[in-house]
């Protein structure tokens, strides 16, 4: 047996372990990211600088950047073997958040629309 | 003062429920009274109510699940009975306000109160062992949730008594469950109750995760983890997203029926279609939450008893987690009815006859499992058996009511009762039974009894398919689910068949009772001197029965699957170990006190009685808050100490 | 609970296949909050469900367009953002054991959370006073149980974290009181990825 192996300790969000500046930086380039994320979408949503239509399109991929930032500078998500469970515990949970909201929304707009017209 | 309670609430004119809990009251005092003629108190304070030992914490789920069937199952006997009477002119003997409560409160015990503690409470008892660990990862949460799945329990008995059930179903589908149509507290109940128990099952579920994904035993992989484990950890995870929904439901209901909102209302753009379509994004993941465990012990059993390995763990594996991913897509099957379109009911029917095919691998593995190998046939060994013919069987009608112009026809009809009866007694039943037949030497230091065992099997089976065949004719025949009164006398025979059914059944639980009965009257003479009684490949085998409370002295190495039968393979190591001290948490009363104040509060909001509901909502809260400013919640056992009991407790008996 | 050592044999490298034996204490507690917050997603996604199947059932009622102001929305975002920028500071410096930084940010986050409860709460006072309450319409149902349902959640964690601040004073930075600061960080940053949901899908897609 070698003398350097190591034990895994898997890495946990929100746990930080690196040095100072480096980390005060993390959190500082998110907060910025996000309030540019989110001047971004008030931009997109009042104004008409984006095409009418990709408006939803353009909020959608704006949350998703900004969550993404949370998620990276706030939480310290990574996407080393350490981060392996908390990644999958994410995409799960990405996935049935998705499935219930966009289920819900496909069938309840079906459902409602062969709804008998009211009298 | 006290809301809307007022004496009114107790049924005084109708004999026959309050005769039922006088019975039951005065066996609760009797058994109290017990206890406190021998001075019991003491021990079970310490020893069991304020454990937070999870092997303790998994028996008294399973007692809390037995109990429950006993009550879930006089619903059902009294159902069976009143369609077996009421047929034609006759008008049998329970009103339809009652039936009525009967069968929403017979689904709502036998799928919280009785399927998912059994099922919990073997995740509970066997994880920890077998993973090679001393306890859960969050030992006083475990108590927590057992003591919140107990105040749900409690909840819905007391609604037997003071006011009423929902006469809803137990799904509790608007507008039926909305204020307007349902002015009484018995919706409140089941809302408030299963609100508390859920959340309950909602900690269980996040502990189980953490336990099995961060505590194992040092060298055990994923994929050398015993494959109860992975069934375990898909369940559990299964659980932690899919309970949530069922909050935010009956949290919106709840807002319906106490602050008018709009929800699920008739009126002012409510839509009750979604209730239905959240209810079930719930409550199809609910059905795998119940059965992956079952499927577990099933592996387990069959690969002990066979002697052989699993037949390949690795797609067994793959199956488990391709069932966790394809639960949620699944769902609308439970409303093809409801008036989607073709391309919507298409796309659920498909994904529910996908859904089948993991579950086919298994059934197959097991089966190769099986061959080759030198077959005992033990008490676990029937019901798997018994299950697997019974659950293809069942599932293959899920199959059929998968293919949505099918399901036009026998929606709500007695054949999807079947259907469903089917797979869970076939599955969730029999592997919770054969489950509790193989740990329980584990737990308790004695083997169960064969002869009663064997009994309660054959008539569980035999019961099962006279109590349920009936109702797959019945259904083809047009018969819907839930009638009170029956008017085609043609269907006569076939229910009386059905009854029969029920009442051998019923024998099944009398011959369990009696099992029990019969191995502790003769407990001496079958000791579990070893702690392996069935020669076990997993490492719950390698300790003594009991195991210690903190369950290994030192923590295995783990370095193959199947560690203790590779461990026994190669010889059991005869140096005794370097002891080390460990620290152990300290026992809680917190999980019963905080369920006191459950019940409280939970009563309280039933019956609006504003002041005691804030009192017991405050109540819990400094609770917490109590609890998380004390120290001292760890004892250190010292290594000489540790040696100690090893010794002893190792040269009972054990051979050397 | 502290698990027995290793015996003198190595424990084998077994990289990202988990076989290093149980994890220390930090990370499992860490884990098992980072679970229980994918459980409460879960349960916010229920919400954000209903609210997206029924936003538009406003029953002859005010609709989001009506009702939303986007300035004060604009703000709470930006109190709740920088709140959850003070909370990482205050993590780090709690984790330095650096008691008097932590409690310095202990306090703005308190401050900014405050800030965007006492707007909520204004926002939702001003609906209900022009008669759109929650039981006019099963739109505002949603909305309110929604919004509402968050704002109840940074309520808790305020509360929780005026508890840590009191557990931090009496007892200082211990090990177990850093772990519950892990999971109060956890909390709070979660609860702004939900805002982040908040505003795109019911104030900028609704004020449309």
């Amino acid at each position: 047996m070698d003398g350097d192996e190591r034990v895994y300790a898997d890495r946990t969000p929100g746990v930080e372990q690196q040095e100072s500046t480096a980390s005060y930086l993390s959190y500082t380039v998110g907060l910025g990211l996000a309030i540019l994320a989110t001047i971004g979408s008030f931009v997109v949503s009042q104004t008409s600088l984006l095409w009418p239509p990709g408006v939803p399109v353009g909020l959608v991929v704006l949350a998703f950047a900004q969550i993404g930032v949370h998620l990276v500078f706030f939480l310290h998500l990574g996407s080393g073997p350490d981060h392996t469970n908390n990644i999958l515990a994410l995409a799960f949970g990405v996935l049935v958040v998705f499935l219930v909201i966009v289920g819900s929304v496909w069938i309840i707009a079906n459902l409602n629309a062969n709804m008998m017209p009211m009298p | 003062m006290l809301g809307k309670l007022t004496w009114a609430a107790i049924p005084f004119y109708q004999p026959l429920p309050l005769y039922a809990m006088g019975v039951v009251g005065i066996v609760i005092l009797a058994a109290l009274g017990v206890v406190t003629v021998k001075g019991g108190w003491p021990y079970l304070w310490r020893e069991w109510l304020t454990s937070v030992d999870h092997k303790r914490i998994g028996v008294m789920y399973l007692i809390l699940a037995l109990i429950m069937l006993l009550r879930g199952f006089s619903d059902a006997i009294m159902m069976r009975s009143q369609q077996a009477i009421a047929i034609g002119g006759a008008q049998g003997y329970l009103p339809p306000d009652h039936y009525d409560q009967i069968f929403s409160s017979h689904g709502t015990i036998m799928i919280f109160f009785v399927a998912m503690p059994f099922v919990i409470g073997l995740m509970n008892f066997v994880v920890p062992l077998q993973l090679g660990v001393r306890d859960v990862a969050f030992p006083v949460l475990n108590s927590v949730s057992f003591w919140l799945t107990a105040s749900g329990a409690l909840l819905i008995n007391v609604s037997l008594v003071v006011g009423s059930f929902a006469r809803t179903g137990w799904m509790g589908y608007p507008p039926l469950s909305e204020l307007a149509y349902s002015p009484d507290v018995g919706v409140d109940y089941y809302l408030w109750l299963l609100q508390i128990s859920g959340i309950g099952t909602l900690f269980a579920g996040i502990n189980m995760v953490t336990t099995i994904l961060k505590l194992r035993a040092p060298g055990m992989t994923y994929m050398r983890m015993p494959i109860f484990c992975w069934s375990a950890l898909t369940s559990s995870i299964l659980i932690v997203v899919a309970f949530p929904i069922l909050t935010a439901t009956f949290a919106m209901l709840l807002l319906d029926r106490y602050v008018g909102m709009h929800f699920f209302t008739n009126d002012a753009g409510g839509n009750m279609m979604m209730y239905v379509n959240l209810f079930w994004a719930w409550g199809h993941p609910e059905v795998y939450i119940l059965i992956l465990p079952a499927f577990g012990v099933f592996s387990e059993v069959i690969a002990t008893f066979s002697g052989k390995p699993l037949f390949s763990y690795r797609s067994m594996v793959l199956a488990l987690l391709a069932i966790c991913v394809l639960s949620f897509t699944v769902w609308l099957h439970h409303f093809f009815t409801m008036g989607a379109s073709a391309d919507v009911n298409a796309f659920f029917g498909i994904m529910s006859m996908i859904i089948g095919v993991p579950t086919g691998v298994k059934v197959f593995n097991w089966l190769f499992t099986l061959f080759g190998g030198r077959v005992v046939f033990r008490t676990p060994v029937l019901f798997s058996i018994g299950f697997m013919v019974t659950f293809v069987l069942g599932g293959m009608t899920g199959v059929l009511l998968a293919v949505p112009p099918v399901d036009f026809v026998l929606h709500n009809s007695v054949f999807l009762v079947a259907h469903f009866h089917n797979v869970i007694i076939g599955g969730v039943i029999f592997g919770a039974l054969a489950g509790y037949n193989y740990w329980f030497p584990k737990a308790f230091g004695f083997t169960l009894d064969e002869k009663w065992g064997k009994a309660s099997f054959w008539c569980w089976l035999v019961g099962f398919y006279l109590a349920f065949t009936p109702l797959y004719a019945l259904g083809l025949m047009g018969m819907t689910r839930r009638l009170q009164h029956i008017a085609d006398p043609n269907w006569r025979p076939l229910l009386l068949v059905a009854e029969a059914g029920a009442v051998i059944v019923f024998l099944g639980i009398l011959c369990q009772l009696m099992q029990f009965y019969v191995s502790f009257r003769t407990r001496e003479s079958r000791r579990d001197l070893t702690g392996d009684p069935w020669n076990g490949r997993t490492l719950e085998w390698s300790t003594s029965s009991p195991p210690p409370a903190y369950n290994f002295a030192v923590l295995p190495r783990v370095e193959t699957i199947d560690a203790f039968w590779q461990m026994k393979r190669r010889g059991l190591a005869r140096a005794e170990p370097v002891y080390e001290a460990i620290e152990v948490p300290r026992n809680s009363p917190i999980g019963i006190v905080i369920a006191f104040f459950a019940v409280m509060s939970g009563f309280a909001l039933i019956w609006q009685i504003w002041w005691m509901a804030i009192i017991g909502l405050l109540a819990i809260a400094v609770t917490v808050m109590v609890f998380g400013w004390s120290e001292n919640r760890e004892r250190e056992i010292p290594a000489n100490e540790m040696a100690r009991m090893e010794r002893a407790r190792l040269s009972f008996g054990r051979p050397a | 609970m502290t698990i027995a050592t290793v015996d003198a044999v190595p424990v084998e490298v077994v990289r990202g296949r988990g076989g290093g034996g149980p994890a220390p204490t930090r990370t499992v507690v860490a884990y098992g909050f980072w679970i229980f917050i994918l459980s409460d997603i879960t349960m916010f996604s229920g919400l954000f469900a209903a609210y997206a199947v029924l936003s538009d059932r406003t029953a002859g009622g005010p609709t989001g367009s009506d009702l939303f102001n986007l300035r004060n929305v604009f703000i709470e975002t930006m109190c709740l953002l920088v709140s959850s920028y003070t909370a990482g500071l205050g993590a780090l410096s709690a984790e330095r054991r650096q008691r008097e930084r932590f409690l310095v940010f202990a306090a703005f986050t308190f401050v900014l959370g405050a800030a965007f409860l006492y707007i909520e709460i204004s926002e939702f006072a001003g609906m209900v006073g022009k008669g759109a309450g929650p039981s006019r319409s099963a739109f505002l149902s949603a909305f309110f149980t929604l919004v509402g349902m968050h704002g109840a959640h940074v309520t808790s964690g305020l509360l929780w974290l005026v508890y840590m601040v009191a557990q931090v004073v009496a007892k200082g930075l211990r090990p177990h009181v850093l772990r519950r600061l892990l999971c109060f960080s956890l909390f709070w940053h979660a609860l702004d990825i939900i805002w982040v949901g908040v505003i795109t899908l019911v104030y900028l897609m609704g004020a449309r």
